[in-house]
């Protein structure tokens, strides 16, 4: 529990290599962002304002991946100004849509986009923050859903341990009585492989889960893709299924890898 | 026409151009009528004035972790089984908030949430289905801790029961002694009958609430023959099972099965994804959740669906008692199988197939009960053999 302070706890949002979906959602959060206003100091807000306030932070937000060897840096003294660091949407979480670097030779990529390729200072791999820090918690998706990141910033001012599912999406569709893709209409849909937390956003409106959460808790991909090809999924398919903005989240990596050579 | 005034199990006939009155009937009563209707290419509950909402003409094609809707060739109102819902997201719901608290001068209130129940008149429950319902009724009634929100529920609803003249491709309620045939928990209870250019429902009066709203409907006192009609085609539904299981012995089987080859291969197949237990009409596990506001000035506690299939659901202090997926799956069917008969004295399966249809990962419960049962008496035969 944060310390019985008179002043408001200082949040701080920090950005690594990532598109800032993720601090927009604390922006979309419309009503309740007035009251997480009022509850704490915001101070550091990069896609709102240059100002910001000095260290320490209570909480510190974090959105992105680690791509730069300054980046490198820059997370170490996050984590050294911050009591609480949460990382926020599945860049930070598990390298994000950039970690499709992590497959192929980053060098070859600077060498086709850039001129003058040595003037890029970059990393092989795109890593999840966590790789690099201790994380207090995460928050999974792409962007992150704005209840969660409302559930996590009150636990954490309140004090009490933040509740964040790490079950499958499937429990959140039939709680919503929202009809099976995958059985009601041969959709594949990676939902029972994905952790819950986005309302059931994309099979409610018939389309199939494409895994913007990550894996849930003890994936089972081995199975899914089984039944994917079942539902006529080639291996390319699959491997592109989940090579999305988790690709280098254990569970889809080693699934996307198993399928990819044949 | 002079009316006799109808008793418990009377037998009268309703003529399909006279239907539309059941549900006026029902909506004069107060009723908010729910009944199966097409969604999303599937056949769920949902409100309706209607009987034109009923999926006319339409039946369902059902099997391992596949449903498809099919246009039937005559315009029958209930020609098909049962879908993705079930009646418990009326009687249990998804989500339900119990009590809520505000912050005050000198402490905190607290609020019971339970509201008023919505009375409702359930169109369409299968025999199966009532069963289920009376699988609920054991866990949130008895005992000494009755659930009260669910009780409140219970008390407000009109149930108009159909009948099964068709039975799905999952469906193995006749191995269970669970239907085709609504035999009680129900206030009316309807037969289809559609031959030519009749199409009329033989309908059973199953109490008095149900004779009441009965009188008020255009109906006739049931022939023989129409009876007859009714009866043979509830009877042919028993001979169409999708599905079967033997349930002789069972409990003591897989008591005697704990390890069981099979729980391995299947927690190769299972992805834990909870569908079955979320669609299966009497698993009834709940989790509670307090929802906080960002100042922590008023809080909310919810009760949700949970499912024996999720890592915090064993979890316990220091960690998770069921982490491989072999048990978990075994767990939740040792529960529908063997320890619901100890705990309740009956199954915790009711044979609607739910689990099979909805399940992504093609697991088949009567496939998987029979793996078992046929290998142990393989075994049997060996060791027989020996001796």
């Amino acid at each position: 529990m944060l310390p019985q302070i008179k002043r408001k706890p200082k949040l701080a949002v920090w950005k690594f290599a990532s598109c800032s979906g993720c601090q927009l959602s604390l922006l979309d959060c419309e009503d309740d962002l007035l009251s997480v206003a009022g509850a704490v100091e915001i101070a550091n807000l990069p896609e709102v304002s240059r100002t910001m306030a000095k260290g320490p932070y209570d909480i510190s937000l974090v959105e992105g991946s680690i791509t730069t060897p300054a980046a490198l840096e820059h997370v170490q003294e996050v984590r050294h100004n911050s009591k609480y660091v949460v990382t926020i949407g599945a860049c930070a979480m598990s390298g994000g849509i950039q970690a499709l670097r992590n497959f192929k030779d980053v060098r070859e990529f600077t060498r086709i986009v850039y001129a003058q390729p040595e003037y890029i200072s970059t990393l092989e791999k795109s890593t999840p923050i966590s790789d690099h820090i201790k994380v207090d918690y995460e928050l999974a998706g792409c962007p992150v859903s704005k209840e969660q990141l409302i559930e996590v910033i009150s636990a954490l001012i309140t004090g009490r341990t933040p509740e964040i599912p790490t079950s499958s999406l499937c429990l959140e569709c039939k709680r919503r009585g929202v009809v099976c893709v995958m059985s009601a209409h041969g959709t594949p849909c990676l939902g029972p492989v994905t952790r819950a937390g986005c309302g059931a956003l994309c099979p409610s409106y018939n389309r199939g889960c494409y895994g913007c959460y990550g894996p849930k808790e003890r994936a089972n991909t081995a199975s899914l893709s089984k039944h994917w090809s079942q539902l006529g999924a080639t291996e390319e398919q699959i491997v592109r299924v989940f090579r999305g903005c988790n690709a280098n989240a254990a569970p889809f990596k080693k699934e996307s890898e198993a399928h990819e050579h044949h | 026409m002079v009316n006799l005034l109808l008793e418990n199990g009377d037998l009268v006939v309703i003529e399909q151009s006279d239907f539309q009155q059941l549900l006026d009937v029902l909506a004069e009563r107060t009723y908010q009528v729910v009944g199966p209707t097409i969604r999303d290419s599937a056949i769920i509950y949902d409100e309706m004035t209607s009987y034109t909402k009923l999926p006319i003409g339409w039946t369902d094609v059902q099997g391992k972790g596949t449903y498809r809707l099919k246009r039937r060739e005559d315009d029958a109102l209930f020609g098909y089984t049962v879908g993705p819902h079930s009646w418990k997201k009326y009687l249990h719901p998804p989500v339900s908030y119990l009590w809520r608290t505000n912050t005050t001068a000198d402490g905190f209130q607290v609020t019971t949430a339970i509201e008023e129940p919505p009375k409702l008149a359930f169109i369409g429950v299968r025999a199966c289905e009532l069963q289920a319902i009376a699988a609920q009724d054991q866990v949130f009634l008895q005992g000494r801790f009755v659930d009260a929100d669910y009780k409140a529920r219970r008390e407000n609803i009109f149930v108009v029961a159909v009948n099964c003249v068709q039975a799905g491709g999952t469906c193995f309620c006749a191995s269970l002694k669970t239907g085709p045939k609504a035999t009680s928990g129900f206030d009316l209870a309807l037969t289809e009958v559609l031959t030519g250019t009749n199409h009329y429902f033989l309908v059973e009066i199953g109490s008095s609430a149900g004779a009441d709203v009965m009188q008020a409907v255009t109906h006739q006192p049931a022939s023989p023959a129409q009876i007859e009609a009714a009866e043979a085609l509830v009877e042919a539904t028993t001979q169409q099972m999708g599905r079967t299981l033997e349930p002789l012995d069972l409990k003591e089987l897989l008591y005697n099965s704990y390890e069981h080859p099979q729980w391995d291969e299947l927690g190769e197949r299972c992805l834990g994804c909870g569908s079955c237990t979320m669609v299966c009409p009497t698993c009834f596990c709940t989790t509670t959740h307090d929802t906080i506001d960002v100042t922590g000035e008023t809080t909310a506690h919810s009760k949700k669906w949970d499912s024996c299939f999720t890592m915090t659901f064993s979890y316990i202090h220091g960690g998770n008692v069921r982490t491989p997926l072999r048990s978990r799956y075994r767990q939740w069917l040792m529960h529908k199988f063997a320890t619901w008969l100890d705990q309740f004295g009956r199954s915790g399966c009711v044979g609607c197939g739910r689990c099979i249809t909805w399940c992504p990962a093609y697991i088949d419960i009567t496939e998987e009960i029979r793996a078992i049962q046929e290998s142990t008496n393989k075994q049997e035969e060996k060791i027989g053999g020996k001796l």
